[in-house]
């Protein structure tokens, strides 16, 4: 009844103003602030009559208030979200099939097991490592190569690393050792890092805020984090380390039960085209189509032989596992160390 | 009397009474429609599991289960009452220097020692870190120790939370008899003598409610831990971890029933020590004009100076990074931070959405907050509800904002919510600040009232006169200050929240205070110190422009106090 009322009033509301007659769509997304006009732009420009209306919030928030509203859907579509999000999405079946046009473009690792498919994957971001030189100089540090160099002992208490409990970049950074080590050695590492580890943070961009202030030498997160404190004139050098890297990716979906459906599906189709990736890859170093290549500045060009072999579905289903075994070995000490 | 109270005619309700009755059921219903069943949506939750099936007590069992909750718990506990006991007692000599003293400079002290509220809880840490983290320039005066952990919470809490305890120990203190002084010194008592006689009795309501709110204040706050806390963890920062990081709804909401735990035995420390409150402005009271006394007074403004000067390095550090390039490497100044377009869409845009959501917190919030708690105080009839009500008044300051921001979602997007229509307009966002902020101004509304005599009450009911005038008449020209300090309250609190409106905000109503935080998090220090400067000037003018009302005010209505 509600929604027939609402449906009226929106029908009322179209007829009474020419501007209204574009459809509004609500996306919901964690893209980096700086790149939401560009995006929208170019979506409405390729979409005659949609407008894009962004709720844009970090990863954590916006997969909280997207669960949190699922009895009453508000997002038309998810468009920049973590795949491991949208994995959660589609277990509580809240996302739409639909197979966008040109699918078959994206590299397998980037499409939802489904037919027709529930997610896409637009871009992927890798755990990197944010080391800063000017503290490097004063403490006379060698500047790691690999996860395996942050265990020497001049480190102790100077790295910072996000809590996969409470971040996405964290769990990222985790499944990727668990993926590239194999499980039982991937512990004993996380173990013996836990020494040098000064701090784990709430969220996946303070490490590297840190380590850019020169708060702490080192800081784990997520390299677009990185880069983009690099061109702000912060003094580090962004490690992509050589043993193998956990990465996520920045995924898209229609939200089911939007009232919007056809308009949803052109901007899917619009998220994975052509022009859409060339826009991504004036950001992201890896995209989603092979064909597209990326122009970003300033990212350490061999990262992408390095990615780690992360099985999203499987990481995903074993979340609740991995993070009980993290936090009884490293939560119950946490205190701060130096 | 009792031979009255027996007679039947005693039980016919007064227009009075019914009058009382009926405000004193709406502030129950509007509790619980904006507090009760929000939360009661949420914490049905805590006894199901992923899936929405019933399975008891499972969540909790597993709860105490989990790794590191003794710690975290421990934790909570003792940096809330290490703060408490450093804040409680040096507000009190603040307030009493304030209130009690004949020191000059009393509006500045005044208006300095309110700056904590005014600002985002970042800007403290934020200029902490600048003073002490690894590379401040006052680092060696740890001595190796680390601003990270509990010495930043406590010091950022004691910042924070030394303006709430202030506000709630000057209304408790500043509502006094002369008279008593009188017979005091006629009697000859020691100083000290009247001290333990005649001053902390009259505060010791004012007291209690201070120690509650500040211990509650710490226990839920998540902002300061999330910023300079390190790894140090605290009950505030699993629920995060809980919600935000995992989505784990019902896990969040055992975390949630747990954090209560303080707000209950905050009413039951409340109700004791209001039993114990006897009236001290009667209806011939006069209030206590200090007389100077070098002996007391410049120790006093010794203190205040102290305090003050604290307080404004912080702050000023802060508003200087905001003017920085980018620290530490470039500390050359530029304005360029206060372009907020360039590092968030919404720009300039999120402080003007602030300033209308906290000007309708305050508008709407005050008046509310204040007529609910004079029928609170005052309703001889419906005791239970009455009660009841009470009760639910000092629940939300127990309640961590990130929980209250998801119950929110849960209960005010239900497809059959017939209030559905607030959700993701201004509306939700002031209804659920007045609600977060609502213990604070009610109990300094009711400090207040428990210090005007119901004789006031009394004679206007023996001239038959009604209550609403004499309320209208009395009471509220009375208590006018009061009510201003609340709107004041409810208004620098609105602007600088985050933790609930970070779930309730849609496109067109993001604040200035999630602008700040997102800022922080992609890395923008400066221009995040920048917005977070640009509120608290906003709600400085604000309070500035109250401090001149309340001069005005105080002139016209106050005035039949002094003799």
């Amino acid at each position: 009844m509600r929604r027939l009322l609402l449906a009226a009033a929106c029908t009322f509301a179209f007829t009474a103003s020419a501007e209204a007659q574009r459809t509004r769509l609500t996306v919901y997304t964690a893209f980096e602030n700086d790149q939401l006009p560009v995006f929208k732009q170019a979506a409405e420009r390729a979409v005659p009559g949609i407008e894009v209306v962004w709720v844009r919030d970090s990863t954590g928030i916006v997969t909280t208030r997207l669960l949190a509203e699922k009895d009453n859907p508000r997002a038309d579509v998810i468009w920049g979200l973590s795949a491991f999000s949208l994995i959660r999405l589609e277990a509580e079946n809240m996302l739409e099939p639909y197979t966008p046009k040109e699918a078959e473009a994206l590299r397998p690792q980037f499409r939802s097991e489904r037919n027709p498919m529930t997610w896409v994957g637009l871009d992927a971001f890798v755990a990197a490592v944010c080391f800063n030189t000017v503290v490097a100089q004063q403490r006379n540090l060698p500047k790691p190569a690999t996860w395996t160099d942050l265990l020497n002992p001049a480190y102790r208490g100077l790295i910072a690393m996000p809590n996969p409990a409470s971040s996405g970049t964290g769990l990222l950074t985790v499944a990727g050792w668990l993926g590239t080590k194999g499980e039982a050695p991937a512990w004993e590492f996380m173990t013996r890092l836990h020494d040098n580890i000064a701090v784990y943070t709430h969220s996946g961009s303070a490490p590297c805020n840190n380590a850019a202030r020169g708060e702490y030498a080192i800081g784990i997160t997520f390299d677009m984090r990185a880069v983009a404190l690099r061109n702000q004139g912060a003094p580090i050098d962004i490690v992509v380390p050589a043993d193998g890297v956990g990465f996520d990716l920045e995924a898209a979906a229609i939200h089911r039960g939007t009232r919007h459906l056809e308009a949803a599906k052109r901007l899917m189709d619009f998220a994975i085209s052509k022009e859409a990736m060339e826009l991504y890859g004036r950001y992201y170093a890896l995209l989603g189509r092979a064909d597209v290549q990326p122009t970003v500045q300033n990212y350490p060009p061999e990262f992408s032989q390095r990615l780690a072999d992360v099985d999203f579905a499987s990481v995903a289903a074993n979340r609740d596992r991995i993070l009980a075994e993290w936090a009884r070995r490293f939560d119950g000490k946490s205190a701060p160390r130096n | 009397m009792t031979v009255i109270a027996a007679l039947p005619v005693r039980c016919v309700w007064s227009g009075d009474d019914r009058l009382l009755a009926a405000v004193v059921v709406c502030a129950s219903l509007f509790l619980l429609i904006a507090l009760v069943l929000p939360l009661g949506t949420l914490f049905l939750k805590s006894f199901e599991d992923q899936q929405g099936r019933f399975v008891g007590l499972a969540n909790y069992v597993r709860y105490v289960e989990t790794p590191g909750l003794a710690d975290s718990l421990w934790n909570s506990l003792w940096t809330a009452g290490l703060t408490t006991a450093l804040v409680v007692p040096s507000a009190f000599v603040f307030a009493y220097a304030l209130t009690r003293s004949a020191m000059p400079g009393k509006g500045m002290f005044r208006a300095v020692a309110l700056i904590p509220i005014l600002a985002p809880s970042l800007l403290p840490a934020l200029a902490l870190i600048y003073l002490f983290g690894n590379q401040g320039f006052l680092r060696s005066w740890l001595f190796g120790g680390t601003i990270y952990g509990p010495l930043g919470i406590i010091v950022s809490q004691v910042f924070y939370t030394f303006p709430h305890a202030l506000l709630i120990l000057t209304a408790a203190l500043s509502g006094t008899d002369a008279r008593l002084y009188e017979a005091a010194e006629a009697l000859r008592a020691s100083r000290i003598r009247v001290m333990r006689t005649v001053t902390l009795p009259t505060a010791r309501y004012g007291m209690v409610s201070a120690a509650f709110v500040v211990f509650t204040l710490v226990i839920t706050d998540f902002g300061i831990p999330k910023v300079i806390g390190g790894s140090f963890s605290v009950l505030a920062t699993e629920v995060y971890k809980q919600v935000v990081g995992q989505q784990n709804f019902q896990m969040g909401a055992v975390v949630g029933v747990v954090l209560m735990v303080p707000a209950i035995i905050a009413f039951a420390a409340d109700q004791w020590a209001q039993r114990r409150q006897v009236a001290v402005v009667g209806a011939r009271a006069v209030p206590y004009v200090p007389k100077p006394r070098p002996g007391r007074d410049w120790p006093l403004f010794a203190f205040c100076l102290l305090v003050s000067c604290l307080m404004l390095t912080l702050v000023g550090i802060a508003a200087w990074g905001s003017l920085i390039k980018f620290w530490p490497w470039n500390l050359s100044f530029t304005l360029d931070n206060y372009a907020f377009g360039n590092f968030i869409s919404a720009g300039w845009g999120s402080w003007s959405n602030s300033i209308q959501l906290a000007f309708w917190t305050a508008l709407v919030g005050a008046p509310l907050v204040f007529v609910f708690a004079y029928a609170m105080d005052r309703a001889r009839v419906l005791g239970p509800v009455r009660d009841l009500a009470r009760f639910l008044a000092v629940v939300p300051l127990a309640v961590p904002g990130l929980v209250l921001g998801i119950a929110y979602i849960f209960f005010f997007n239900a497809a059959a919510n017939p209030l559905g229509f607030l959700y993701g307009t201004l509306g939700i966002l002031v209804l659920n600040s007045m609600v977060h902020f609502y213990t604070v101004g009610h109990l300094a509304s009711m400090t207040q009232l428990k210090s005007l005599d119901p004789e006031f009450e009394s004679v206007s009911a023996s001239l038959k006169v009604p209550i609403w005038r004499t309320f209208a008449a009395v009471t509220v020209p009375i208590s006018l200050p009061v009510i201003l300090d609340v709107a004041i309250y409810l208004f620098v609190n609105a602007m600088t929240t985050v933790s609930a409106v970070v779930f309730l905000y849609s496109p067109a109503t993001m604040p200035a205070s999630v602008a700040v935080v997102q800022m922080d998090e992609a890395g923008f220090a400066s221009p995040a110190a920048a917005m977070a400067t640009i509120i608290l000037l906003t709600s400085a003018a604000v309070k500035g422009l109250h401090v001149r009302l309340d001069t005005h005010l105080s002139c016209r209505s106050q005035a039949w106090r002094r003799r």
